[in-house]
């Protein structure tokens, strides 16, 4: 039996949205295994925020990274070692703030790996700021008189930028979580699944949450209009009802086949190395 | 005695001033200024002399004034002169900028069409060629006026057609027959006026020290390299781009340089060896992955090639400004290796002697490179040195569960990559314990510090096995010139010239104190040059207990001359 634990302390918040997150993961990650995507063949990448702690408590090979960073670190250990399983988690303030350039560019180059984006729109460890997706108007520490600036949204963001698996969840309801997540992991391509994530202690939205969202009752298709118009429904600022489920799914054709493959033997550099030398002179 | 040693000084002198010459060759930019001295610089090559280059261009891509000056010499030579014997002339900056450099045996060759030639002395000769009329006539691009320029140079040395169309060939790819005709008629509009002899000795390749630094990746095993476009590094990703299928290895250009050392480290974390490259304002960028690399033990190679500043500074041109940023980079504490080869040779060696060192301690190593070091052209003796081979990092052994972080005597944790089933391998940018779970405990937090900090002193004890300090010129002199990295091979020919020592630290970190000591046996004054306004090896080894008697530092982007060392290390006395 695969035992996902750690000795790690699980020191978030009670009630903290990340627990949706973790637990849907971890089954996840047992079906993969059990369907013969062994545990050894997945690596987790985190980033650094509440969210990224997650690595310390799944028994599982990490990159536990610094802020903002997970998507190329997460790229070159797939560009490494094809056969793995990428996955990023990744904050609001994270991914779609400090490190966005990386986003858009994973998303550009339809990178093989996943990105799970705890989005809970505020920064948590950091105690309370605004993040990039917080609504306009958020008191946070600080903007203690409100934001004068609108959100993003990410998912059109990404949808522009070339991501080929776009989906959305919610840290309330594990099964519509696990269900979003082993889709995103087992699309080639980059998968981007945005997870609106409660954060219990700063910016609790479980009640309005729960009154906005339904879920996608059509089959996700390829097509980029009408995938637009269905991110667009909600921006992650007007009082709208908020979609969840997979927005888009199309295949493409990923970044990096043509770099899989392993140096020449040191003979064999040697040997052209020479050739390159002789032709120099 | 007396009167026999000046005579031979005498014919020493001659012999110099027969096999010894500069060219000078120069335009505006995007007239194909620098393949053209790399052709003037193969054919001498082919010759028998020993070449250098330097490469003197603006940051702009069309206009402005763009030259290269190609020194034979029959011995090696790893700088140029002042003073040249040959100017060539393809428009009037080139002459207005460098008629002072003319000795009094000089030729100019020039474009009558485009070039005025005035207050010329009256023994310099100068050989006016109509270039832009006969392109006309042949129906050439502007671009063939470099062909034709170095025809007429050819001629002018008493090199045969047959010599010179060879080389065309090998360097030339487009259109070829037009420009051997265009070559020939720059051949047949001049007389030969300074035949150069052919020299006897063994033939060496021509190249790049960048070229040489990526050659002695390659060869002690890089897996990728990843780099976002600065000057001067950026040839290097040139140069690994275009070898990359040939060697199977992978060379990404991503969006930023934190993509660059972000991805190197993910290479690391994968088993693969990485380096990048940038210069300043990359590495400022690079500085957090940097730290990383540090705290989660994951080796990296980063070259940094360094340029006049602060800021963007005077990019295409070069400087020793970035030492200090170097060796205090990244937040925290951390072990680094920092090596500032200054050749060809050294560039290639110590790349490989990084990239085994930065696998065998887990450790970041940085190479210092500028823009005039790695652009110049010189040429490369593999023959002359023991050649590197990869060496393998210390690899889990399986005998007991994996532990990434795994405290050990020399402070190096044994290896596992992905995927191994059955091992758990997990790196941590936070504090962590041996398994790579973030810990904030006081004794896991110094026991993890201790273990990270005292790889440097193996590290250390591993270099004295290296020359880490180099010594030239002459062993028992008083004077000793200090220099590190591209300022290398001037000191030692202007050493030679006034019969002093040299004393160049290849390593700078962890500072060779011992080697260093030695090097200093029986100087009485040392004499500190560098490229750069604060002197930034006198700072450190003055922070080490050293002392530094002259100071000769040149802040104006552009490297010594030898003319220029020379006197002013003659001021400085």
């Amino acid at each position: 039996m695969l035992d996902l634990n750690t000795s790690a302390k699980n020191t978030w918040c009670p009630g903290c949205g990340n627990f949706a997150i973790l637990n849907a993961i971890k089954a996840v990650l047992g079906e993969l295994n059990k369907e013969g995507r062994p545990i050894e063949n997945v690596v987790l990448v985190s980033g650094i925020g509440c969210h990224a702690k997650i690595v310390d408590y799944i028994n599982a090979n990490s990159f536990y990274s610094i802020h903002g960073r997970t998507l190329p670190a997460a790229s070159a250990i797939k560009l490494a070692k094809p056969e793995l399983k990428v996955i990023c988690f990744a904050g609001d303030g994270d991914v779609y703030g400090e490190g966005i350039e990386h986003l858009i560019f994973s998303a550009k180059r339809n990178m093989d790996v996943t990105l799970v984006v705890h989005n809970n729109r505020v920064y948590g460890l950091t105690t309370g700021q605004y993040t990039p997706t917080s609504p306009l108007g958020f008191r946070g520490r600080s903007t203690p008189f409100g934001t004068k600036e609108l959100p993003l949204n990410p998912l059109e963001l990404v949808l522009a930028s070339g991501a080929t698996f776009i989906a959305r969840g919610y840290s309330h309801g594990i099964e519509l979580l696990k269900n979003i997540f082993k889709q995103a992991i087992t699309h080639k391509g980059f998968s981007v699944v945005d997870v609106l994530q409660v954060c219990v202690t700063y910016f609790d939205m479980y009640e309005y949450y729960n009154k906005k969202v339904y879920e996608l009752k059509e089959a996700p298709g390829d097509n980029y209009d009408s995938a637009l118009q269905k991110i667009r429904e909600w921006d992650y600022n007007q009082d709208k009802p908020i979609s969840l489920g997979v927005f888009y799914k199309k295949d493409m054709p990923v970044f990096g086949q043509d770099l899989a493959r392993e140096k020449l033997e040191s003979p064999d550099r040697k040997n052209k190395i020479k050739e390159i030398l002789n032709a120099s002179i | 005695m007396l009167i026999n040693a000046s005579a031979f000084i005498f014919i020493l002198a001659s012999e110099i001033l027969m096999k010894e010459f500069s060219i000078l060759i120069g335009g505006k930019a995007g007239f194909g200024i620098d393949k053209a001295g790399l052709i003037v610089g193969r054919l001498f090559n082919r010759l028998g002399y020993r070449i250098y280059i330097y490469r003197d261009y603006p940051s702009i891509i069309r206009g402005g004034h763009t030259f290269s000056i190609v020194r034979a010499a029959e011995k090696r030579i790893y700088t140029h002169k002042e003073k040249i014997d040959f100017l060539l002339a393809l428009n009037q900056d080139t002459f207005d900028f460098h008629k002072h450099r003319l000795k009094d045996d000089s030729l100019v060759i020039y474009d009558s069409d485009s070039v005025k030639i005035e207050g010329l002395p009256n023994t310099i000769k100068a050989s006016a060629v109509s270039i832009t009329k006969v392109l006309k006539e042949e129906n050439a691009p502007e671009i063939m006026r470099n062909t034709f320029i170095i025809g007429a140079l050819s001629k002018a040395v008493g090199i045969n057609f047959e010599k010179l169309g060879g080389v065309l060939k090998e360097v030339i790819s487009k259109e070829i027959e037009l420009n051997l005709k265009v070559a020939l008629r720059g051949y047949e509009s001049v007389g030969e006026y300074n035949r150069k002899e052919i020299l006897q000795q063994k033939l060496l390749p021509l190249i790049t020290v960048n070229e040489a630094l990526s050659l002695g990746l390659i060869n002690a095993g890089l897996d990728a390299y990843v780099a976002y476009p600065m000057t001067p590094s950026s040839p290097i990703l040139h140069y690994l781009a275009e070898l990359a299928e040939d060697f199977k290895i992978k060379v990404i250009h991503p969006e930023s340089e934190i993509a660059v050392i972000l991805m190197a480290l993910g290479f690391a974390y994968s088993g693969k060896k990485a380096a990048v490259g940038t210069s300043g304002g990359g590495f400022c960028l690079m500085t957090e992955g940097l730290s990383f690399s540090g705290m989660a033990e994951l080796p990296v190679v980063i070259i940094l090639g360094q340029r006049p500043g602060a800021s963007t500074g005077l990019p295409t041109y070069s400087a020793q400004t970035e030492l200090h940023f170097a060796l205090n980079a990244g937040q925290g504490e951390f072990v680094r290796f920092i090596v500032a080869p200054g050749d060809a040779e050294e560039a290639y060696i110590w790349s490989g002697v990084a990239l085994n060192i930065s696998w065998k301690y887990q450790i970041p190593s940085i190479i210092l490179t500028d823009k005039n070091l790695g652009e110049g052209v010189s040429n490369f003796d593999k023959e002359s040195f023991a050649d590197i081979n990869e060496e393998n990092p210390v690899f889990w052994d399986r005998k007991l569960p994996y532990k990434r972080y795994l405290d050990t005597p020399a402070g190096v944790s044994p290896l596992a990559f992905v995927p191994e089933k059955d091992a758990v391998i997990k790196i941590n940018s936070y504090e962590h314990d041996e398994n790579g779970i973030t810990t904030e405990l006081s004794e896991q937090t110094i026991l993890m510090q201790d273990k990270r900090l005292r790889k440097e002193k193996y590290l250390s004890q591993e270099l004295s096995r290296f020359e880490a300090v180099k010594v030239y010129g002459k062993a028992d002199a008083r004077e000793a010139l200090l220099c590190w990295g591209s300022n290398k091979g001037v000191c030692c020919e202007a050493a030679d010239e006034l019969g002093l020592k040299v004393i160049q630290p290849v390593v700078l970190w962890p500072f060779p104190v011992e080697q260093f000591k030695n090097a200093l046996t029986g100087v009485k004054k040392l004499i500190c040059v560098e490229s750069n306004a604060t002197g930034q090896l006198m700072r450190l080894i003055t922070g080490l207990g050293f002392k530094v008697d002259v100071k000769l530092f040149k802040y104006d982007g552009r490297p010594f001359s030898l003319d220029e060392l020379k006197n002013k290390i003659r001021e400085g006395r």
